[in-house]
């Protein structure tokens, strides 16, 4: 590309050209995204359509496909938001001890390890919740059922560690380092000058933090969840590894019977599907696509308004 | 909680006016306590025959309830309040890494085992039992994320450009980070359906194909990239691309010259977290790529093994040599992680040997 030094009498002309192709490169690449998402919803809805008039064997037996996926949906929200509920509090705890209450000495190689552990690919997770956490919680479940057993949530009889609260506890860990790095970003944004005005005034680091960091952090805390949320949501390996299902509604959470999610339903079935059942597969992974799709829009959304507010 | 008894010693007595100081408990009080609480669920649990779960438990009841109650006592409410929150929130962190260090444990102890010359060098055709190796899931990780990092670095970098450089908040720049925010989002597995879909429509059912896998992977990796290099861009300084302009540099010089050099280390740091990120994906390879046994280096001939989907596949294929599948599953996933991790070291190293070219 020496034109441009050489090609002195018309400058313009030549530059405009690697220009006009550099220029159109970069926006065929955007366009490229576009269309990439595009083609997610199209193939999805061409594939899955079909899918709608199934029932009987083509539906795994269901009499239509509402009822197929609906138990799968019930599986999925249930797993992910116990796994939230779990996760939020520790995250935001190991949050603030990197953020506010470590040594900064100590701190930040706690933030580095932390972020280490959300590179740990799921798959290495579900190893894991398989192989060590079920067995090792079983005594906890049994304990539950003997104890806590007029709760509907432990209902029992606890006979296998590989339950629905397994596979959310192995979710929780999952989504810990994520929403721990976001809340740790958003707690280090208060405004100095906030948090030292507060622990001039006498108060405690408590006091500090709650009038401080915390209204401050709010949105992005929430947005953090929302994150987490839809990540648990379509989680698919560790739920499929840890989990024996048997695909039905309960809110039984240490029985052996146990409700699948859809995600790690579709990797378990994939496999040996033909026919229809492929497309039904398909149709509850648009179904999966649709929820996790409105949880991150929610969450970037509110995210969104936080910054303007702020 | 007998120590109350110090307390005559810290607070002066005051003549008549106010002591600047309010009575403290002194700094070791924290520390002092924990060991305390620990000896004395120790104690119970050696009299009475716990447990070492309800030792713990104990010790961290007896803690949490101790410290505040000393504080209280000493300091007032709102300091034993604080003291709370900090034992609470120090309590949530220990919690936290219990099963992270577990999981990093575990992996180390089972893995380390396994891995052999053999491990690493050794397909799994007409293995069943003890023996073989993850050299072909080995060789099929490399190659698909090489077809996906490959697919999804020019886009994705070439899509921030257009986002930064030409873009500039037009209403086709905004819907495109609308989009890339979507696409981060999207769950693993309906990458794969959707590269499953779009090859069943092109090759017939029942396609499994490695760059199917690779195409899934990028649409997983090219938000990531996008974001990493948009983040980067902005953080060129104006002024290098004005004083190119000035120099009469036409644009897209400027952009591959000044503009992109600047950024490098940056995008080269996002782009080896993106591969970390995707190397370890298995839904969507499960879905498109399938496994098998022997080695196969052809993406666009069937099924490809990659690490993830061999340790899905050894786990839960169950069956007589269940204990051999798990321990290479084991084996498996350390190499997995030891990649995953290098990358990410590799990616801070990176990041850090350019970072001062952009922090003019």
């Amino acid at each position: 590309m020496s034109t441009t030094t050489t090609a002195r009498s018309a400058p313009t002309a030549v530059s405009r050209r690697g220009d006009a192709v550099f220029a159109g490169l970069a926006t065929g690449a955007g366009l490229l995204i576009m269309l990439a998402l595009a083609g997610v919803a199209i193939f999805l809805i061409i594939e899955g359509v079909p899918a709608i008039s199934a029932s009987g064997e083509q539906a795994y037996g269901k009499d239509n496909i509402v009822l197929y996926v609906w138990p799968l949906l019930f599986g999925t929200l249930l797993a992910a938001v116990i796994a939230l509920l779990i996760a939020t509090p520790l995250a935001i705890g190991v949050a603030l001890v990197i953020s506010h209450y470590a040594p900064r000495r100590v701190a930040r190689p706690l933030g580095y390890l932390i972020d280490l552990l959300a590179a740990v690919p799921s798959v290495v997770y579900g190893l894991w919740g398989r192989a060590v956490l079920a067995p090792a919680i079983l005594p906890a479940y049994a304990w539950l059922a003997d104890h806590l057993g007029w709760l509907p949530f432990f209902d029992g009889p606890a006979r296998t560690g590989r339950t629905i609260l397994t596979a959310a506890i192995v979710l929780a860990v999952m989504a810990l380092p994520i929403i721990t790095a976001i809340c740790r970003e958003v707690f280090l944004q208060t405004p100095r000058i906030h948090e030292e005005a507060a622990l001039a005034l006498g108060a405690t680091r408590w006091e500090m933090i709650r009038m401080t960091v915390f209204p401050y952090a709010r949105s992005g805390v929430i947005s953090a969840v929302m994150l987490g949320l839809g990540r648990a949501l379509g989680e698919t390996m560790a739920v499929a590894m840890v989990l024996s299902a048997s695909g039905i509604i309960t809110i039984d959470l240490i029985s052996a019977e146990n409700p699948s999610t859809i995600a790690a339903n579709i990797a378990l079935n994939f496999g040996n599907a033909s026919g229809t059942k492929i497309n039904v597969l398909i149709f509850s992974g648009l179904v999966l696509f649709v929820v996790s799709f409105a949880v991150n829009f929610l969450g970037r959304w509110i995210a969104a308004r936080g910054q303007v507010k702020a | 909680m007998s120590l109350i008894d110090e307390r005559p010693v810290a607070a002066t007595p005051a003549p008549a006016a106010m002591a600047l100081v309010a009575p403290q408990i002194p700094a070791y009080a924290p520390l002092l306590a924990a060991v305390l609480a620990t000896g004395l669920a120790a104690l119970a649990g050696l009299l009475l025959g716990w447990s070492l779960v309800a030792v713990v438990l104990t010790a961290w009841a007896l803690l949490v309830v101790g410290l505040p109650a000393w504080s209280a006592a000493i300091e007032g409410e709102r300091r034993a309040k604080d003291r709370l929150v900090t034992t609470v929130v120090w309590s949530t962190f220990a919690l936290a890494m219990v099963p992270l260090a577990s999981l990093v444990w575990e992996v180390v102890a089972n893995g380390h085992a396994v891995i052999s010359a053999e491990f690493l060098t050794y397909d799994m055709r007409g293995v069943l039992g003890a023996g073989g190796g993850i050299y072909h899931a080995l060789m099929g990780t490399l190659v698909i994320t090489a077809l996906a990092t490959a697919i999804s670095v020019p886009i994705g970098v070439l899509a921030a450009i257009y986002l930064i450089e030409y873009g500039k908040g037009n209403r086709l720049a905004r819907t495109i980070t609308f989009l890339v925010d979507v696409m981060t989002g999207i769950p693993s597995i309906v990458a794969g359906l959707f590269a499953f879909a779009v090859f069943t429509l092109i090759f017939g059912p029942g396609v499994r194909l490695g760059i199917g896998g690779a195409v899934a992977l990028s649409v997983l990796m090219i938000p990531i990239v996008v974001r990493a290099t948009e983040e980067m861009l902005k953080l060129v300084p104006e002024e290098l691309r004005e004083a190119a302009y000035a120099l009469g540099v036409p644009k897209w010089r400027t952009i591959v010259k000044v503009v992109l050099p600047t950024a490098l280390g940056g995008i080269v740091t996002g782009v080896t977290l993106a591969i970390a990120r995707v190397a370890g994906e298995t839904a969507p390879l499960l879905i498109i790529v399938g496994t098998t046994t022997t080695l196969n280096l052809n993406p666009f001939d069937g099924r490809m093994a990659t690490l993830p989907v061999f340790i899905f596949s050894s786990v839960t294929t169950g069956g007589k040599y269940d204990a051999e599948q798990t321990a290479r599953a084991w084996g498996a996933a350390l190499v997995l992680v030891a990649i995953v991790m290098t990358l990410n070291l590799l990616a801070r190293a990176v990041g850090r040997a350019f970072s001062p070219r952009t922090g003019r």
